[in-house]
C-alpha cells in the first residue's frame, strides 16, 4: 500500500492504495466518483477521460499513485457554482449525447481540446476527439456541440 | 385554484414537433448517473468468470482449490455446484416446430461450445480479488473439433453439438405461390432465363458486434421479500419473466431494474448466462452480488449480429420490370439459439421485396449451429440484411441494363397513389411516397452534377474515381402485432402498456413499459402527454425501467417504443380526460354533454366557465365533492396492441471516392431523406438518424467479428474491432418527407433503426459504382482498402478476412 494525497474536484483526499490501482478505479471505488466510467480495457474508448493538472488523460491509463500530489477534475467537478461549463451546455443544446455513457469522457476531452485550440476547424475537432468512442450519435452532433462551445455557431 | 400551468392551444406552441432539449441530459452531462456498475450494497460480493479458451471442448476436470485459498475469496462455484438453481437461458422464438435447440446452461459442467463460455465463477470481496483468483482455477479440457465456417457447418462436416446429430437448427420458408400472395418464383425465373434477365449473386453479411459503450453489468440483492436484479438490459420485463420461468422463483418475488443503461442496439435484448449466474450466486450465498464484464468479455460473450450468406436470384423482363425474387439464406446462430435466435432472419423475410411490386417471391433460411458466440438482434435485426440484398441486386439489374439505378427502382416501386398496398410478402404498407423522398434526396446530393463529375473522371482515367450509391429502403418496425407474432410462433405478444397518474400537486406521472437506454423517451413521451392533456412539458415525469414502478411492459427494441408505447400513452391520457370529465361537469354544475376539453381545460360551451385538468386532479385527490358513484381517481392505464407493423422509408444517397491505386476510400457526401411520418422531436430524430447511419456505414467499411482457425475471436478488443471514431466519419445532410402512418393516432413511424438499415447498401453500392467500369461487380464487406484493391486488380470480391487472420498458433511451434 502506498499513501497518496491529491485534490479531486476541489476536495483534498488522502488514501492508502495498492500500487496497481488505476486512477479510474480509485475515483470510482474509493471516492464514489461514479460519473467517470470504464468502457474498455485497452484505453481505446476514452470514456474514463479526466483532467490531471489541467490536461486530459484516460484515467484507466494512469495509476492512482501517479496522481499523488496532483489536481484531478472529473465530469462531476466541471460545473462551477451550479453553472454548467459551456461545453456541457453545448452538448445538451446540440443533442451531442444519447445514452450518455461516453459523455463524461467526451466532454472532458472536448474541454481540453478547446483549451489548446479555442477555434478548431471541423477536421481539428474530429481529430481531437479521435481517442473517444461513441456508439450512439455518429459524432455529428458532438462535433456541432464543440463548434458551438467554441463560439463558432453550429451548422445543422 | 389551479395547480397546473394551463396551456390554451391558441397561445402556446404545441409540444409535438418541437426540438425540445432532452430532460435526460442534465444528469448525464454532470456525471449524476446510475449505471448498474455504480451500485454498491453493504456486504456486496464481486464475481469474476472463468471462461473457456477453446471453441469446443469436453471439460475433464475443474480444480478450484487454489482459487478458494486466495485472499478474500468467498467461494468458487461450477455448474455442477449450482445444479438446477442455475436455470437455463431460453429461446423465445422457435421458428419451426421441429427446430433443433441445444439446451443452454448458463455454466455447463460437461462441455463448452464456444470460446468465452463460462465454466466457473469466483466470488470475492472485491472485483480485483475475484479476477486474481479466477487465474488460479485450473480447468482441464479435452479439445474437440469445432464447427466454425458457416457453410461447412451447414454441411454437418463437424458437429457443434455432437449429441444433436446435426448443425441444422431450423429451415423456414415463405413462398408467395404457396401463401397465395403472389406467383411462383420458379416459373418467373424459368421464363426470365429464356426471354428476360436473371441476376444471380451471393452476398456475405459479416458477423458484427453491437459494441454498446456501457459494458454489461448485473447486481442481484437477495435480501428483502423481493429479490432485486439491476441489470444493464433493454428488457427488464422479459428478463423478469424469464427468471421466473427458469429458476423457480415466483414472478411476484422478482424485481428487475434497468437503471441508466448505456446503449443497447439489440445487444442488451438478451437474457444472459452472466445474469443467471449472478442470480444463482446471490441466492445461494444470501448476499448481494455484482458482476461487471470487461470489454473483452463483452465482445467475446455478448451476442453478435448478422452473419449470413445470401444466395439471391432476381428475375426480370428485358425492360427491367422485376418478375420474381428468390432468397436462400444461411444464418449462423452461433453455439446456442439465443432469445430471438432464428427469429432475426425471419424478421427479414418480409422485407426482401422492400418497396417494390414483385409478382413472385420466395424466402428460405437455414439456421445453423456453430462453435462461435451466439448471435441475436443487432440494430435492424434481419431488415438490414434484407435491404442490403435487394438494394445491391437492384443496382446489379440497373448495371445489366445500363440504366441509372434510380430509374430501375422507380420502374418497380409502389407509386404513392397505390397506398395502401399489400406486398408479395403479405404485408399491407399503409403510407409512403418514394417519389417525393427520392426527389428530395437527389436535390440534396446534387445527383446530376455528381453523375457528370463521375463521367468526367471515368473519361479522363482519373486515379480517384467517384461512385454514387443508392438505397431506397423501407422497413417494418413497431414490433409487433401480437396475433402476427403468434402466427410466427414467437413466445410472447407485442403490445405495450402505459399509465398516466394525475398527482394532487399538478404534476403528471407517466409510466411506460418501454425501457429507454439512450432514446430520449423521457423527453419525447413528455411532449406527447403535455399536448394530449394540455399540461406543461416540465410537469410531466416519465417513469420506466423498474418492474415495481412500471409493472407491465414489453420493453424497447425493434423501433417500437414510440409507435407502440407512445400510442399506449395517448390512449391512457385520453382515458384520463374521459374520467375527469364527469367530475369537472359536477364541479362546474354543468352537463357532461356541454363540456369540451381543449388546452388542458374543461369549458362549458357557450359560457366563460371552465376548470383546468389540474384542478380536477386536486379535487379528485381531496374527494370531498365527487359525483355519486364516481371513483376517486382520474388515473388511467392503457395497453395498446398494434394491428399492423409500421413502414418508414427513405432514399439514401452516398458519394464515395475510391483511389484506384491504393484502394483507399473517402466518403465525400452522404444525404438522406427519410419518411418517418409525423415527428415528435426533430432533434432526437436527427440523433437517431446520424447514429444509425454510422453503424450501417461501419458495417460497409470497417467492422467485422473475426475468428481464427481455432475459433478464437481475434477482434476481441477495441484495438481489433474497428469501431469508427469522429476522425473516420463525416457530417451528414438529413431531411424528411412526411406521409403520416395510418395505424397509430400520432401518425408516427419508427426511426431507431432506419439509418442502419438504409446506409450499408448505399455505401457499398457507391464503392462498386466507382469501380464497376474496371470490371468489379461486388466487394465483400467490410470494404477494406485491401479488398477494394484486390477487386480492382483481380477476380472476386476481395477475399475473406477470416483467412487473412494470423493463425492462432504457428504450425509446429512448440511451447
Amino acid at each position: 500500500m502506498t499513501r497518496i494525497s491529491l485534490t479531486v474536484d476541489g476536495a483534498r483526499v488522502s488514501d492508502d492504495v495498492e500500487p496497481r490501482m488505476l486512477l479510474v478505479q480509485y475515483l470510482r471505488e474509493r471516492l464514489g466518483k461514479t460519473g467517470t466510467v470504464i468502457g474498455c480495457d485497452t484505453s481505446n474508448c476514452g470514456a474514463c477521460t479526466v483532467h490531471l493538472n489541467g490536461t486530459s488523460v484516460k484515467s484507466c491509463n494512469v495509476l492512482a499513485v501517479q496522481a499523488d500530489g496532483a489536481e484531478v477534475t472529473t465530469i462531476e467537478g466541471l460545473a462551477t457554482d451550479g453553472q454548467l461549463h459551456p461545453v456541457q451546455e453545448a452538448f445538451r443544446e446540440c443533442h451531442g449525447l444519447q445514452c450518455g455513457f461516453c459523455t463524461p469522457g467526451m466532454i472532458m476531452q472536448s474541454v481540453d481540446l478547446l483549451n489548446t485550440n479555442p477555434k478548431p476547424t471541423e477536421e481539428e475537432i474530429r481529430l481531437g476527439l479521435e481517442g473517444n468512442l461513441c456508439r450512439c450519435t455518429g459524432y455529428h452532433n458532438i462535433v456541432r456541440a464543440v463548434q458551438q462551445a467554441s463560439g463558432q455557431g453550429a451548422p445543422a | 385554484m389551479s395547480t397546473t400551468q394551463e396551456r390554451p392551444t391558441d397561445t402556446v406552441e404545441r409540444e409535438i414537433g418541437r426540438d425540445r432539449r432532452r430532460k435526460e441530459d442534465q444528469r448525464l452531462i454532470t456525471g449524476r448517473t446510475r449505471w448498474t456498475d455504480n451500485i454498491n450494497l453493504p456486504g456486496m460480493l464481486h464475481l469474476a468468470m472463468v471462461r473457456s479458451p477453446f471453441a469446443h471442448a469436453r471439460i475433464v476436470s475443474i480444480d478450484t482449490s487454489a482459487a478458494k485459498e486466495a485472499t478474500n475469496v468467498v467461494d468458487v462455484l461450477t455448474g455442477a455446484d449450482l445444479g438446477e438453481a442455475l436455470g437455463v437461458n431460453i429461446n423465445a422464438w422457435p421458428i419451426t416446430p421441429d427446430q433443433v435447440t441445444p439446451t443452454h446452461s448458463p455454466m455447463p459442467s460437461d462441455r463448452v461450445a464456444f470460446a468465452g463460455e463460462i465454466v466457473a465463477v469466483v466470488v470475492a470481496r472485491s472485483a480485483a480479488e475475484a479476477r486474481d483468483a479466477a487465474e488460479l482455477v485450473d480447468v482441464e479440457y479435452d479439445e474437440l473439433p469445432a464447427a466454425l465456417d458457416l457453410k461447412r457447418a451447414a454441411a454437418d462436416e463437424i458437429l457443434a453439438h455432437p449429441d444433436l446429430g446435426t448443425n441444422k437448427s431450423a429451415y423456414w420458408v415463405f413462398d408467395s405461390g404457396e401463401a397465395g400472395t403472389g406467383g411462383s418464383v420458379e416459373d418467373a425465373i424459368a421464363k426470365a432465363r429464356t426471354d428476360g434477365i436473371v441476376i444471380e449473386r451471393e452476398y456475405r453479411q459479416q458477423r458484427l458486434i453491437p459494441a454498446f459503450m456501457e459494458p454489461r453489468s448485473t447486481v442481484v440483492d437477495p435480501t428483502g421479500e423481493q429479490i432485486t436484479m439491476w441489470s444493464a438490459t433493454q428488457i427488464p420485463h422479459i428478463l423478469r419473466f424469464a427468471l421466473a420461468a427458469t429458476t423457480g422463483v415466483p414472478e411476484s418475488k422478482i424485481r428487475v431494474i434497468a437503471p441508466d443503461v448505456g446503449g443497447g442496439f439489440g445487444g442488451k435484448l438478451q437474457t444472459t448466462p452472466e445474469e443467471w449466474i449472478t442470480w444463482a450466486v446471490a441466492r445461494r450465498l444470501g448476499k448481494p452480488a455484482k458482476y461487471t464484464e470487461t470489454r473483452s468479455e463483452s465482445l467475446m460473450s455478448g451476442h453478435h449480429g448478422r452473419d449470413q450468406w445470401q444466395k439471391l436470384t432476381l428475375a426480370a423482363e428485358k425492360d427491367g420490370t422485376v418478375t420474381g425474387f428468390k432468397v436462400d439464406l444461411l444464418a449462423d446462430l452461433g453455439a446456442y439459439v439465443s432469445l430471438v435466435g432464428g427469429g432475426v432472419p425471419v424478421l427479414g423475410a418480409f422485407m426482401f421485396n422492400s418497396i417494390y411490386k414483385f409478382p413472385a417471391y420466395r424466402f428460405a433460411v437455414q439456421t445453423v449451429l456453430t462453435n462461435k458466440t451466439w448471435t441475436d438482434a443487432y440494430r435492424g435485426a434481419g431488415r438490414p440484411e434484407a435491404t442490403y440484398a435487394i438494394e445491391r441486386m437492384m443496382d446489379e439489374l440497373a448495371a445489366e441494363l445500363g440504366v441509372d439505378p434510380l430509374e430501375i427502382r422507380e420502374k418497380n416501386w409502389i407509386k404513392h397513389e397505390e397506398f395502401p398496398f399489400t406486398t408479395v410478402a403479405g404485408l399491407e404498407y399503409d403510407s409512403g411516397n418514394y417519389e417525393a423522398a427520392t426527389a428530395r434526396a437527389k436535390e440534396m446530393l446534387g445527383y446530376d452534377e455528381l453523375r457528370a463529375e463521375q463521367r468526367r473522371r471515368r473519361e479522363s482515367g482519373d486515379r480517384v474515381q467517384l461512385g454514387i450509391g443508392v438505397s431506397t429502403f423501407t422497413e417494418m418496425c413497431g414490433l409487433a402485432p401480437s396475433r402476427v407474432l403468434g402466427s410466427l410462433d414467437y413466445g410472447a405478444g407485442g403490445w405495450e402498456h402505459a399509465s398516466v397518474r394525475m398527482l394532487a400537486t399538478g404534476k403528471v406521472e407517466v409510466v411506460t413499459g418501454a425501457s429507454a437506454h439512450g432514446q430520449g423517451h423521457e423527453t419525447a413521451f413528455s411532449q406527447i402527454v403535455a399536448d394530449r392533456l394540455g399540461v406543461a412539458f416540465e410537469d410531466v415525469e416519465v417513469l420506466h425501467g423498474d418492474t415495481q414502478v412500471a409493472p407491465k411492459g414489453l420493453d424497447t427494441y425493434g423501433s417500437r417504443s414510440l409507435v407502440v408505447g407512445g400510442e399506449a400513452l395517448v390512449r391512457a391520457a385520453d382515458k384520463v380526460i374521459e374520467k375527469a370529465k364527469p367530475i369537472a361537469a359536477h364541479l362546474l354544475e354543468a352537463s357532461v354533454d356541454d363540456l369540451e376539453f381543449s388546452g388542458g381545460r374543461f369549458s362549458v360551451r357557450g359560457t366563460d366557465q371552465g376548470m383546468g385538468i389540474g384542478e380536477v386532479a386536486l379535487a379528485t385527490f381531496a374527494a370531498h365533492n365527487l359525483p355519486d358513484g364516481v371513483e376517486a381517481s382520474i388515473d388511467a392505464d392503457a395497453t395498446f396492441d398494434p394491428e399492423a407493423f409500421n413502414f418508414p422509408h427513405g432514399t439514401h444517397l452516398c458519394a464515395m471516392e475510391v483511389d484506384t491505386e491504393t484502394g483507399a476510400l473517402t466518403m465525400r457526401k452522404y444525404v438522406c431523406c427519410d419518411d418517418i411520418g409525423n415527428i415528435i422531436n426533430p432533434l432526437i430524430v436527427s440523433g437517431q438518424v446520424h447514429g444509425g447511419l454510422v453503424q450501417g456505414i461501419a458495417q460497409a467499411l470497417w467492422e467485422e467479428a473475426v475468428y481464427d482457425d481455432a475459433g478464437t475471436l481475434v477482434s476481441g478488443s477495441f484495438v481489433d474491432y474497428l469501431l469508427p471514431t469522429a476522425a473516420d466519419t463525416i457530417s451528414f445532410e438529413i431531411d424528411h418527407t412526411t406521409s403520416p402512418a395510418t395505424t397509430n393516432t400520432l401518425g408516427t413511424k419508427g426511426v431507431g433503426e432506419a439509418g442502419t438499415i438504409a446506409s450499408t447498401p448505399a455505401v457499398v453500392n457507391a464503392v462498386v459504382d466507382a469501380v464497376r467500369h474496371l470490371g468489379v461487380n461486388d466487394i465483400q464487406m467490410p470494404c477494406t482498402p485491401e479488398r477494394v484493391w484486390r477487386a480492382i486488380n483481380g477476380p472476386g470480391a476481395g477475399g475473406s478476412t477470416t483467412e487473412a487472420a494470423m493463425p492462432h498458433f504457428e504450425e509446429g511451434a512448440g511451447a
